[in-house]
């Protein structure tokens, strides 16, 4: 299988490791190579972000170039925006989205743009787009909006339920767990 | 048992296996992840050291004891443990000694992207450069071997896209190597009359090592193309298999220094046209080009900035688009295709999103009142960094740990009165330990009137909460112990001595200028623990009451990710905010609530 592409873009903070993790996790129990790359360090302190995740027969470049993606994992919709020149032509977005102001917009250097979905549908991009913060504060906890997002990643992905189960009790503590499975489910169930 | 591995924790699991004993070093992005996992091995002893040259010499004691020995580091913490490696390239080792140096090509966390081969030429120890997690695992194990085999510390050199991609890999069990200690002062008393005699055994190594590196299977050709020949290493390996796939041959180098210059005549000979990718400085490209050989590199790729596959793809599409490269018709259309990228123009109008400093975090109050008293700070590297940036833009300079305090006192020194009583230093707990007790002794001994703040977080925020010689606890989280900087403070002979909690703007502000107007050197330690740390108990969130905001933005001037204003009123987020009540005192109308 040729190489697929996923990036996963959000606010230094939100959880985006985790997310990487439980994908990595699953894609080797679908039997790819797989490559990701994370963020550590500087920007990790509110700054954008951006995770790559490859798989395929043979994996080389850890990192995924401009016009390469087939998906983008978006815990913030300006983060979305910011990375749309990374996503293939037919590449299809999962969006939260919520808005957290970066600081040239809070001390009025710069405006936070507006109808973002709206503007991307109209330039025709495949837009996926949810609340996952009231989703994932539905399911009982706030920080839950990556499982939400998987969750509805999963829609896209021709792996069986199971094995993201599995996934998700391999790398979530047991504590979390009901919590988080709920968040998956009400990501996958939400009307994008 | 095969599974998915960062590149760093691929290097654990390597010392791990390789039976070595000792682990110290000190944090820095992208190194620090080795010596975290390796801490969770109960056979390895770690620990983290106050800066990278204990780390090195700790390192070395171990392996003059017999144990086989690691030291890991980003690429600037080479430059403060140079000196124990430069001369630890005489003594040799007893067990194997292994070094890490993460480089941070594209500085993504760092202050300078500069390119550490050049260390490993300069201290004549050999370098190996791993380009994924399975090579980091079998690099580090075959790097104790080498160091054993040719009495030499051994770097492998990391980079960012290495260190933080995970990959596959296979773990094995783990050996037991124990070597005895014998004395042996010709060898490692490094005195004139004994170093004299070591050089030409240094000389001697490195062309034992040349014919190893002849060999090697670190080294490998992948002959697919008479035409085009890539000589190349780590990442850019993965970049060129990506746009070229076995269209074009390969020399990928897995030992970056010595070179091998048989390997490479006969590879060269085998190709009409020779390049060499590599990221940073043109190393292995001088060093063809030092045997006689034509080849390009630099002339078309960037020595400045990391790479990518489309970066490379571009670089060569411009070759082949303008004639001077020939490939087969599917290469070349991919890699003239590769030129024409469109960018999207919902991209062009979005607001860049810079690091800032936490909701709640201890710095913003510290740099608030430094701004309102227009101090000149002269700065050092931490988080606190970001009170360089907007709205607080507080930071004046920033070079390398530990340079806030020097820079102060030549500053203080030269300038007297018209700087003394408005300039500070402002360095944190982690990197006064490092590098900034040397620049206080410096105050203190040689009186300049300088003020310095140490922002006492009591974590190693930065590189992700580490625990450091102030914090009371070892790498393992258990009681360790603790420097009391008061009390080290004043024994270097600094009489004004005061501590704050940042939280408290009246107090930090009354403090800042009772300390500027004194007549003799002070320290100001301004404390409360970052907010991150999981044992801060933080309060509720705070709201802002609408009917008594008026919207005179008092409270933005702090720049807290958590305030922001919504329709001519301020708003807290409440998923961010953590209540540390800083913003509020600034607000006129007490509106916070
Ligand atoms: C020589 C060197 N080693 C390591 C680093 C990586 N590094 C950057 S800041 C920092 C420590 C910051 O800790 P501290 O001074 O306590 O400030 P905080 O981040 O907690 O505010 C480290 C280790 C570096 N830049 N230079
Ligand atoms: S990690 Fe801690 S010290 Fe660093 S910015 Fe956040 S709160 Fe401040």
């Amino acid at each position: 299988m040729k190489t697929k592409n996923i990036i996963i873009v959000g606010v230094g903070g939100q959880g985006s490791l985790l997310a990487s993790k439980i994908l990595g996790h699953l894609l080797l129990s679908q039997g790819y190579d797989v490559k990701v790359s994370e963020v550590h360090g500087m920007s990790q302190r509110g700054g954008s972000v951006i995770t790559y995740v490859r798989f395929g027969d043979k994996v080389y470049s850890p990192v995924v170039d401009k016009g390469e993606a087939d998906f983008i994992v978006s815990f913030e919709i300006l983060e979305t925006a910011r990375w749309l020149d990374y996503l293939k032509p037919d590449g299809q977005i999962v969006t939260n989205t919520q808005q957290i102001d970066p600081m040239p917009v809070i001390t009025g250097a710069a405006k936070y743009p507006e109808n973002l979905v709206e503007k991307m549908k109209a330039k025709n991009f495949k837009v996926d787009a949810m609340n996952c913060l009231e989703l994932a504060k539905k399911a009982g906890s706030q920080k839950a909006v990556n499982i939400v997002l998987l969750g509805r990643l999963s829609h896209y992905f021709d792996i069986p339920e199971e094995a993201w189960q599995k996934s998700l009790e391999a790398n979530v503590p047991p504590k979390f767990l009901e919590l988080n499975k709920k968040a998956f489910e009400l990501g996958k169930i939400a009307e994008g | 048992m095969r599974e998915l591995m960062l590149g760093n924790k691929a290097i654990a699991r390597g010392l791990f296996e390789a039976g070595v004993c000792f682990v110290s070093s000190y944090p820095g992005t992208p190194s620090t992840e080795i010596t975290e996992e390796a801490a969770k091995f109960d056979e390895i002893y770690c620990e983290w050291a106050p800066n990278e040259k204990v780390a090195m010499e700790s390192a070395f004691g171990a392996s003059l004891a017999g144990r086989r020995a690691f030291c890991g580091q980003k690429h600037v913490g080479l430059n403060v443990a140079a000196d124990p490696l430069f001369t630890m390239s005489y003594t040799g080792v007893n067990a194997g000694l292994v070094v890490v140096v993460a480089d941070d090509a594209g500085m993504h966390s760092s202050q300078n992207e500069q390119d550490s081969r050049h260390y490993a030429i300069a201290a004549k120890v050999p370098m190996l450069e791993p380009s994924d997690s399975a090579e980091a695992l079998e690099f580090t194990k075959l790097a104790y071997e080498i160091s054993e085999m040719f009495d030499t510390p051994v770097i492998i050199k990391m980079c960012t896209r290495i260190a933080h991609s995970q990959s596959l890999v296979e773990t094995h069990e783990r050996i037991d190597v124990k070597k005895t200690y014998e004395k042996n002062i010709p060898k490692y008393v490094m005195m004139p009359g004994n170093a004299k005699k070591r050089h030409p055994i240094v000389e001697e190594r490195t062309r034992n090592l040349i014919d190893y590196a002849e060999k090697t299977p670190l080294n490998r050709e992948e002959i697919f193309s008479d035409k085009v020949g890539i000589i190349t290493s780590s990442t850019c390996y993965q970049y060129v298999k990506e746009v070229f796939g076995d269209s074009v041959s390969v020399l990928k180098l897995g030992m970056v220094n010595p070179l091998p210059p048989e390997l490479i005549k006969n590879f060269a000979a085998k190709v009409k046209k020779l390049f060499v990718v590599e990221e940073l400085d043109d190393v292995i490209e001088s060093f063809v080009k030092s045997l006689g050989i034509a080849v390009e590199g630099k002339n078309i790729l960037p020595n400045i900035d990391e790479f990518s596959q489309n970066l490379i793809a571009k670089s060569f599409g411009k070759l082949v688009d303008s004639g001077k490269l020939t490939v087969d018709g599917n290469l070349a259309d991919k890699l003239t295709n590769s030129l024409k990228t469109d960018n999207c123009e919902l991209t062009t109008d979005i607001p860049p999103r810079p690091p800032v400093m936490c909701a709640g975090c201890p710095h913003r109050g510290l740099f608030y009142t430094l701004k309102k008293n227009k101090c000149t700070v002269l700065g050092d590297i931490g988080c606190y960094t970001l009170g360089a940036v907007p709205p607080l833009g507080a930071i004046e300079m920033t070079l390398c740990m530990g340079a806030s305090i020097g820079a102060t006192h030549g500053f203080n020194k030269m300038l007297g009165k018209e700087s003394e009583n408005k300039t500070v230093g402002v360095i944190g707990d982690s990197t006064f330990v490092h590098s900034g007790m040397t620049g206080l002794a410096n105050v203190a001994y040689n009186q300049s009137n300088s003020t310095i703040i140490i922002l006492d977080n009591s974590i190693t925020g930065m590189t992700g909460h580490q625990q450091n010689p102030t914090t009371g606890f070892n790498i393992k989280g258990d009681p360790a112990g603790k420097i009391n900087l008061e009390a080290l403070v004043k024994a270097m002979g600094i009489e004004r001595v005061k501590v704050v909690d940042p939280y408290n703007l009246k107090e930090c502000d009354e403090v800042l200028k009772e300390e500027l107007k004194a007549a003799e050197p002070s320290v100001i330690i301004s404390r409360r623990p970052c907010a991150l740390l999981k044992y801060v108990k933080h309060n509720p969130p705070l709201k802002v009451n609408s009917e008594k905001c008026i919207g005179c933005k008092s409270c933005m001037k702090i720049g807290c990710p958590a305030i922001s204003m919504k329709d001519g009123k301020a708003v807290v987020d409440s998923t961010q905010c953590v209540g540390c009540n800083v913003c509020s005192q600034l607000c006129p109308k007490k509106a916070f609530e």
